[in-house]
């Protein structure tokens, strides 16, 4: 796997902590995220991954801490904002519009791209529509390289999981984020579709050089695909550094096997 | 969803059509008499004879860009959108392709293999390898690694165009087995990004560098022009690897001008010209693409269309609405599946309705298709038909401009047959064979039957020979099998006869050709009945439920059978009945399910025992095999016939377990994955025991 060739930091999170009442998800949380990495944060369940991400792109605002992302630091930031920064992201439990078209949610994703008003968009006519057309190539574009053309015009309820996740991962390409958020791409999939989203994740790291940060809990697939590695357990970073660093810790062995007490 | 998904719009245009159908009964259809058409096809009856300008591909090219330059010769759907070649843009692209291929170092008799589907890129490497008189060998795009290394290692070749990164990966691992490869062209260069092989280069840059060297160097110019002018009627036009039904795939070399006068023929006898849409979905290296896409559309300049992707097929079918159309009985078949799936999900009184006017057409359709006389009020029931049904059913099929459509490689089940038909779809059965360039046999429009294949094609000379054999003389007819002289001889008789291995005759009354079954596979019982697996087998397929039927017979007391559902239907079948199952083998082999399935084999055997001479060869036993019968797994060519020696050898226990009265025998097979992993599946299988109809004779002993 091909380590991206700069050390520049994308995002940066700086003791980052965050409790909802009595339940501390995470405690002093550091890491940064490098342009052009895959960076995968795992860990057990109720680890705090999650509550990391929901942070990172201003869903949760942090108790404490700091985040830097393009070289601004901001404590609270709206997720309007992380969206229009730059950062994308998908859901654990595929979050899209069940009764449009796969076209159209992807195109969903067009939507800040979009400058014309609203107006404009009803009239449907002249620039606005050169403009839908260029959006549209772009969506197409995207269909082609998850290839998803096949279900263009289906309405997302009926495909099967494997294929959700692909529309909203294409969604979320269709922002051209500079950081795109996975939150468990792999979950609930059967072997075939894992490894066809694992070639997908790697192809878009590749191919439009887009940053990633994935939460997963299949370590297997982890280990392969990305380039650094930070492991929560109880919402505290116990190991961080490259997938076989990470292998070779101790306490995440621990955390992930159990320890005899 | 149900199938009536027409606009108010199409509807009304649909009632005047409908109305203008019965009165005028020949609209919106063409009957050519072979022999009365006069249609020129654009000139090439004067050009041909004597050898004539047009005697090779890369000639036929330029006369059509020079002809109609203007008119679409390749459309292809990429990014969503329908992207178009002219006949002008084609000439040029290939010229340049040719160009940078020479630069590569393709020489004039060198071999250059083409892996991949349906692509424009594809088809223009086969014509600018064509066009510097160098040979083309198409390889199936599914065939695994060794698959595809024994034949680009058998044919030599010195280059690859592969479509995508998968072929890559495919040539690349098999690569050191390949000394002569110099180059591999690729068609889409996603993923490729970090490969630094230095022997990959994409097709894009290898026509760009043509252009760029064309432009340049007056001298290549010159090179280029000279090896088309110089083509000849001889040169060998392109290896076809036949799908091996019979063991390992042999390359069948066919000349440029056998190419040509086959297809002139039967562009001919169905008045093909160049209006006319064809839709190229079918395995690029199949002989039937080939000839029927790629060498009719030079011949008569039509147009072709690649679908978007493999899963988009019957969206793109609808959209190209093709006139020309072929499908092996089992595409027919699929799609008759899937109407009547849909359909069983339809509202009541539209299900009502579609079964009234079905009736409708069984009873009319295939006399007024014909041309016979129908009553006045048939005539109007038909009519009304096609406006509620027929035309509707048609539209969504993508079938609705289709003016022929043809259907070949094994036998088609006559109701299914007569299904297409009696909707008013002018489909006809063709036989042949790689070795003859396909067409050895065709039907007529006028002179349809559901079980012949028709008279010899124009100019095909066929005899039978004492032992049953079918033999034939044809302008297309291969050259030889290549570097295999022992094969070529083995098939060839002293007099020039192709051999075709396959048992027919005559039809006294029609005149057409019969094919019982490939001749060394008719078989007897041990009381020396006449036993034809494929007739069975074709019978049992003919249920939407079942996909796939293996029969055993020869030299046994009672006939059995192997059976695999359709998973498609029949899961549409458990959803509605509420059956949970998890995987294809839990559903293989449900209880359930084999009542169902048992009902239809009682039905083929109700249907054999009113025929005297197949009634004793009904199926006494079944199963329903755990696994799909699949190509990766040698059980099926690739060209999706079943192997039935080699799976009687595979699943030898449960043959065993048929024919010892046991009710359960279990199987362990090695299976091959997509990626070329192997695995084993094991499972214990059923067998049910069924009852002879008619005769009344119960199972012997032997049970």
């Amino acid at each position: 796997m091909r380590a991206p060739d700069t050390n520049e930091v994308l995002l940066q999170v700086e003791g980052v902590a965050l409790a909802f009442g009595g339940v501390r998800a995470l405690r002093d949380v550091s890491f940064n995220i490098r342009k052009g990495e895959i960076r995968a944060i795992i860990g057990p369940n109720g680890a705090g991954k999650t509550s990391m991400l929901n942070v990172i792109n201003g869903f949760y605002h942090p108790d404490h801490g700091a985040i830097t992302f393009k070289g601004r630091t901001r404590a609270r930031m709206q997720p309007f904002e992380a969206a229009r920064g730059g950062i994308a992201r998908t859901f654990q439990n595929v979050a899209l519009f069940k009764g449009m078209s796969a076209l159209d949610n992807i195109m969903a994703g067009r939507t800040l791209k979009v400058r014309r008003g609203l107006l404009w968009q009803m009239l449907r006519y002249g620039p606005a529509l050169a403009e839908e057309v260029e959006h549209r190539h772009r969506v197409e574009e995207i269909i082609d390289f998850l290839e998803i053309e096949a279900i263009r015009k289906v309405p997302v309820a009926r495909l099967p999981y494997g294929l959700q996740k692909r529309v909203e991962l294409g969604r979320a390409l269709a922002m051209e984020p500079d950081l795109l958020l996975l939150d468990e791409p792999m979950a609930g999939m059967n072997l075939e579709e894992k490894e066809d989203m694992s070639r997908f994740i790697i192809d878009v790291n590749n191919h439009y050089g887009t940053t990633i940060a994935l939460i997963e809990h299949d370590m297997a697939v982890v280990m392969d695909l990305s380039h650094r590695v930070a492991v929560l357990d109880h919402g505290v970073k116990i190991a961080d550094g490259t997938p076989d660093e990470v292998k070779r810790n101790q306490a995440v062995i621990d955390a992930y096997l159990g320890v005899a007490h | 969803m149900s199938i009536w998904y027409l606009s108010e719009f199409q509807s009304v245009v649909m009632l005047g059509y409908a109305a203008l159908a019965w009165l005028l009964p020949e609209t919106g259809r063409r009957h050519h008499k072979q022999g009365r058409t006069n249609a020129p096809v654009f000139g090439i009856e004067s050009d041909m004879a004597g050898g004539g300008p047009f005697d090779t591909f890369p000639k036929l090219l330029l006369r059509n860009s020079a002809q109609f330059g203007a008119r679409p010769a390749l459309r292809h759907k990429d990014l969503g959108i329908w992207q178009t070649w002219t006949w002008a843009q084609v000439a040029e692209i290939v010229r340049a392709y040719a160009a940078g291929l020479h630069r590569l170092g393709l020489r004039r008799g060198e071999t250059i293999a083409v892996v991949g589907s349906n692509r424009p890129k594809l088809y223009w490497t086969i014509m600018a390898a064509q066009a510097l008189r160098a040979i083309p060998v198409p390889v199936y795009s599914d065939a695994v690694a060794d698959e595809l290394a024994f034949v680009l290692a058998h044919a030599e070749a010195k280059l690859v165009a592969a479509q995508d990164q998968e072929q890559v990966d495919k040539v690349l691992s098999v690569s050191d087995r390949l000394p002569q490869l110099d180059w591999i062209v690729y068609d889409e260069p996603r993923g490729l990004d970090g490969y630094n092989d230095s022997r990959l280069i994409a097709i894009g840059d290898v026509i760009q560098d043509g252009r760029d060297a064309l432009a340049a160097e007056a001298e290549l110019r010159e090179q280029i022009d000279e090896f088309v002018r110089k083509g000849e009627g001889s040169d060998i036009a392109i290896i076809l690897y036949t799908s091996g039904t019979t063991g390992a795939s042999k390359g069948v070399v066919l000349s440029t001008q056998g190419c040509i006068d086959a297809a002139t023929d039967t562009v001919r006898f169905d008045s093909l010209t160049g209006n006319d849409v064809v839709f190229a979905y079918l395995p690029l290296a199949w002989v039937g693409d080939h000839y029927l896409n790629y060498v009719q559309g030079l011949v008569a300049g039509f147009c072709m269309a690649c679908p978007e992707s493999g899963e988009t097929i019957e969206q793109d079918r609808r959209e190209i609405g093709p006139t020309f159309y072929f499908a092996p009985p089992r595409g027919f078949e699929a799609m008759l599946t899937r109407v009547v799936i849909r359909m069983e999900d339809a509202a009541p009184i539209k299900r009502r309705m579609f079964s009234y006017f079905l009736g409708v057409a069984r009873r009319y359709g295939e006399s007024i298709l014909t041309g016979n006389p129908v009553p006045l009020s048939g005539r109007l029931l038909y009519g009304l038909g096609r406006l509620l049904v027929y035309e509707p059913l048609k539209n969504v099929l993508g079938l609705s401009r289709v003016r022929i459509a043809y259907t070949a490689g094994e036998a088609i089940g006559q109701d299914l047959f007569a299904f297409y038909r009696s909707i008013g779809l002018n489909l006809k059965q063709l036989y042949g064979q790689t070795e003859a360039f396909l067409y050895v046999t065709c039907q007529p429009d006028g002179e349809i039957y559901s079980d012949t294949v028709g008279p010899a094609a124009p100019n095909v000379d066929i005899r039978i020979t004492e032992a049953g054999e079918v033999q034939f003389r044809s302008p297309g007819m291969f050259v030889g099998y290549f570097k295999d002289q022992a094969k070529t001889a083995e098939t060839m008789t002293p007099d020039d006869y192709v051999k075709t291995g396959d048992a027919g005759f005559f039809d006294e009354k029609t005149g057409h050709l019969k094919i019982i079954d490939r001749a060394k596979d008719v078989g007897r019982l041990a009381d020396g009945t006449m036993f034809a697996p494929k007739f069975l087998e074709n019978k049992l397929k003919f249920f939407p439920n079942i996909k796939e039927a293996v029969t055993f017979g020869d030299s046994k007391e009672f006939v059995c059978a192997m059976l695999n559902i359709d998973t498609a239907a029949v899961a549409n079948w458990a959803e509605r009945n509420n059956i949970a199952y998890g995987s294809y083998q839990e559903l293989a082999s449900h209880p359930l399910v084999y009542d169902m399935v048992a009902k239809d084999v009682a039905e083929v055997n109700r249907s054999l025992a009113k025929e005297k001479v197949m009634a004793g060869t009904q199926i006494r036993r079944f199963l329903i095999l755990h696994k799909e019968l699949d190509a990766d797994d040698g059980e099926l060519t690739r060209t999706l016939k079943v192997r039935r020696r080699f799976i009687a050898e595979r699943y030898a226990p449960l043959v065993t377990a048929l024919y010892n009265g046991s009710h359960e025998a279990d199987i362990s097979t090695e299976v091959t994955f997509e990626d070329g992993r192997k695995g084993a599946i094991a499972a214990r299988v059923k067998i049910r025991d069924m009852q002879a109809i008619g005769a009344a004779d119960p199972l012997g002993k032997a049970a």
